[in-house]
């Protein structure tokens, strides 16, 4: 055993061009940044009002940004491969080698779904749930700060594996055996299972936090009924996470064990079955999938009913169909995995189940159609991302119902088909719910809106280049094309190919268009800006309280008289006579979760690295930091009325 | 269920004891409890006075009174109104766990399926 474990100089992939020059710039970025905020002075506020913030809305921005900077990785994995695949064909070798390409798929798999549509859908509803039920924050603050610094962290030791080591060469679910030491001896196995751990457990304590938020904090008035659908799919999709989220981590321990102690749960030899890890991995990667979309619906069911000038039509029934989805996500995994096996009976099953969870889903549709139908449209940047999803994401349901079929599955299992399928849904599904509420919510976080042209030009490059990028994907699979292919023969695959990649350039400048949009709106913040705290005549309460919100959200808590609060106080007929004010307890920030994340890192590297000394040490700071705090926590700190007055112009 | 919400304190933490903790008697109680329900699964298997085959399913059975032990007496788990939200959820974590253990269960005995039978593959 030696100090670093088996960490040495051989480690860093010198001899990888691409990786190296990638890590270069990367240096140089967050250098810059560093010593920008360092010689500027800015840093004392960053840890004042960012880094140590345990206000939702604060955590729920840095969520959201977070999961913009990887989608800019993922997205540079996506382009590679599928540069790549636009080569790589006969003679041509591409400019991948297989060893690398097969980190790359793995990584973008990864990335994407853990770090980019996992902290978007999680930093929105952190932002908006507490203020949609009109409180002033969720129901524990420092909890939350934990929570995102340990996601932080999974981004963190991912990134690392970049420059230090490797990654998983598994497919971005590392199946076993492929993934057991004998076939994956390196780190990269032991980045993933730590990255995702570490961040799993901060999604898990997200979920505890926001499942008692809604169902413990809500404003005077605000019963169940009278939620904004967005609390209601928040609700279920933080169900699933509290239900579905130990499933992971328990199977991720069991491969650790066998990694790490050489335990035989999923090892070819000594009884182990990897087939179970199969089945365990998608009891709890389908109820994954609706976590991402049932927030995604909830975004779209508010954008929609907003930008109508309509309540949304079917309330209960977008409420029933929401809970539907959350139990019966938990009773079509075996879908994933047709072909491992089973017979016809549990296939059958299973692909029945899968068609049912397609009812519900095609409820939603209706009623988003009929919020629309004769309502007064306002086609703003949200409203278009919501107009774009609802054929896109058809069109990806659509294909799912083909694929619960179990003989047409045993045709497309693996194929590109499937590949094509499951970014539609993602991308028109989740990703465009993240673009829309991220331009719905933007003047209410920062009290400026986002810029207009930049916007529609996000929307168009992104729906046309998703179009142009998947659906040559469809026919590619019907040809026979398998996922995952670093190199092919058949020439006649070539032109769908390229098509893709050109689809692929098109969102790269929607991406472009994204950051531009961002650069453009904070330069021209001052036409931009927002001085009614509702710019789009919003109904639920987020729009009640001015942009950006006081920490405490509102000054009163507002009196809820019915559904879609705001619009009925618009009208009138919501009670209008003000209370005095009272003083109001706010959490104070706490260091806690960025402290105790980076010792959390410190402990993963390490145990990625079998550097047991710092394990230990790692472990026992961390340890020690949570009895510190436990003693320390200075707990609440009160806002009396007077200062209450001064800092609320309209009180 | 809501309309209880005289009080505008919405800050404190959810869950914190409002009407005082539960009197030590009770935790005394559901220790008294788990630790009969523990002895009882060891002098069982060790004692030999069951029926050999029928004692994994005894063990279930005093394992399943040991976890209502644990909710009664420690997570303070009742059929008052007031404790609804506890009730449906651990209703909703009874369920899924059961859709995840049975489902696993009939799944993996059923992988062999398509598999010819061993007696086949073994004449030549």
């Amino acid at each position: 055993m030696t100090l670093l474990g088996r960490l040495s100089w051989d480690s860093i992939p010198l001899h990888e061009p691409i990786v190296m020059v990638t890590a270069g710039v990367l240096f140089v970025v967050l250098l810059g940044t560093g010593a920008t905020i360092l010689f500027k002075g800015w840093l004392p506020y960053l840890w004042r009002e960012w880094i140590t913030s345990v206000d939702h809305k604060r955590i729920g921005v840095m969520y959201c940004l977070l999961a913009l900077v990887m989608l800019i990785r993922g997205f540079a994995d996506a382009l590679m491969m599928r540069s790549h695949q636009a080569m790589a064909v006969g003679a041509g070798e591409g400019f991948l080698p297989p060893d690398h390409y097969d980190q790359i798929f793995s990584a973008h798999g990864t990335i994407m779904i853990f770090f980019v549509a996992m902290p978007f859908m999680i930093g929105l509803m952190n932002f908006a749930v507490p203020l949609q039920l009109g409180v002033r924050d969720v129901a524990f603050p420092t909890l939350n700060s934990v929570s995102f610094w340990l996601t932080a962290t999974g981004v963190l030791l991912i990134n690392t594996s970049l420059v230090v080591g490797e990654f998983a060469r598994t497919g971005w679910l590392v199946y076993p055996p492929l993934s057991e030491r004998a076939f994956s001896p390196g780190v990269g196995v032991d980045y993933y299972l730590w990255a995702l751990q570490i961040s799993g457990a901060g999604t898990l304590l997200g979920g505890i936090n926001l499942v008692t938020t809604i169902l413990k904090m809500r404003a005077p008035g605000m019963r169940y009924t009278r939620m904004p659908i967005f609390c209601w799919t928040a609700l279920a999709s933080n169900l699933l996470i509290v239900a579905a989220f130990p499933i992971l981590t328990a199977t991720l321990i069991m491969l650790t064990l066998d990694r790490y102690l050489g335990f035989h749960f999923f090892t070819n030899e000594a009884g182990g079955n990897q087939m179970l890890f199969v089945n365990l991995i998608w009891a709890w990667g389908h109820p994954e999938v609706y976590i991402l979309v049932l927030p995604a619906f909830g975004i779209f069911s508010e954008i929609i009913a907003t930008f109508s000038g309509k309540p949304l039509f079917g309330y209960r029934s977008m409420v029933l169909a929401t809970l539907a989805i959350c139990v019966l996500s938990f009773m079509v995994w075996l879908h994933h995995f047709f072909t491992m096996g089973a017979g016809a009976d549990v296939n059958g099953v299973f692909g029945v189940m899968t068609m049912i969870i397609a009812v519900p889903t095609g409820v939603k549709v209706f009623n988003w159609l009929f919020t629309m139908y004769g309502g007064r449209l306002r086609f703003e940047v949200p409203m278009l991302w919501a107009v774009a999803f609802i054929p896109t994401f058809v069109v990806g349901g659509m294909t799912g119902v083909l694929l619960a079929v179990p003989p047409a599955d045993f045709v497309l299992h693996n194929s590109v088909f499937l590949v094509a399928h499951f970014h539609n849904v993602i991308i028109g599904g989740v990703l465009f719910a993240a673009f829309a509420g991220y331009s719905y919510w933007f003047p209410k976080a920062f009290g400026f809106r986002l810029h207009d042209g930049w916007g529609k030009a996000a929307v168009v490059l992104w729906v046309s280049g998703f179009y142009l990028a998947f659906m040559p994907l469809y026919a590619l699979g019907l040809m026979g094309m398998t996922r995952r292919l670093q190199h092919y023969d058949n020439p006649a695959w070539q032109p769908w190919l390229v098509a893709a990649w050109l689809g692929a350039l098109l969102i790269l400048g929607g991406i472009v268009s994204l950051a531009m949009q961002l650069y453009v709106s904070v330069r021209e913040r001052r036409s931009l800006a927002d001085g009614t705290g509702d710019p789009w005549d919003g109904r639920t309460l987020e729009w009640a309280t001015r942009s950006p919100p006081p920490p405490w959200n509102f000054a009163r808590l507002p009196q809820v008289e019915g559904r879609d609060a705001l619009a009925l106080m618009k009208r009138g007929e919501a009670d209008e006579t003000p209370e005095p004010l009272e003083p109001i307890e706010m959490p104070r920030n706490s260091a806690y979760g960025f402290v105790g994340a980076f010792f959390t890192y410190l402990t993963g590297f390490a145990l990625v690295w079998h550097i047991w000394w710092l394990v230990v040490l790692g472990m026992l700071a961390g340890f020690a930091t949570t009895l510190w705090i436990a003693w320390h926590q200075p707990g609440e700190q009160e806002i009396g009325v007077d200062e209450l007055s001064a800092l609320e112009p309209a009180a | 269920m809501s309309e209880q919400r005289g009080d505008r304190r919405l800050d404190h933490a959810p869950g914190g004891h409002k009407e005082g903790a539960a009197r030590l008697s009770t935790y005394l109680a559901g220790l008294g409890l788990a630790l009969l329900l523990t002895v009882a699964s060891f002098a069982l298997v060790g004692s030999g006075a069951v029926w050999a085959p029928a004692i994994p399913i005894l063990l279930a059975v005093l394992a399943v009174a040991q976890m209502g032990v644990h909710l009664v007496f420690f997570l303070h788990i009742t059929s008052g109104p007031e404790n609804t939200n506890n009730t449906l959820a651990l209703a909703f974590g009874v369920m899924i766990v059961v859709l995840t253990v049975g489902g696993t269960l009939w799944i993996m005995a059923h992988l062999d399926h398509n598999m010819m039978p061993v007696a086949t593959m073994a004449t030549p």
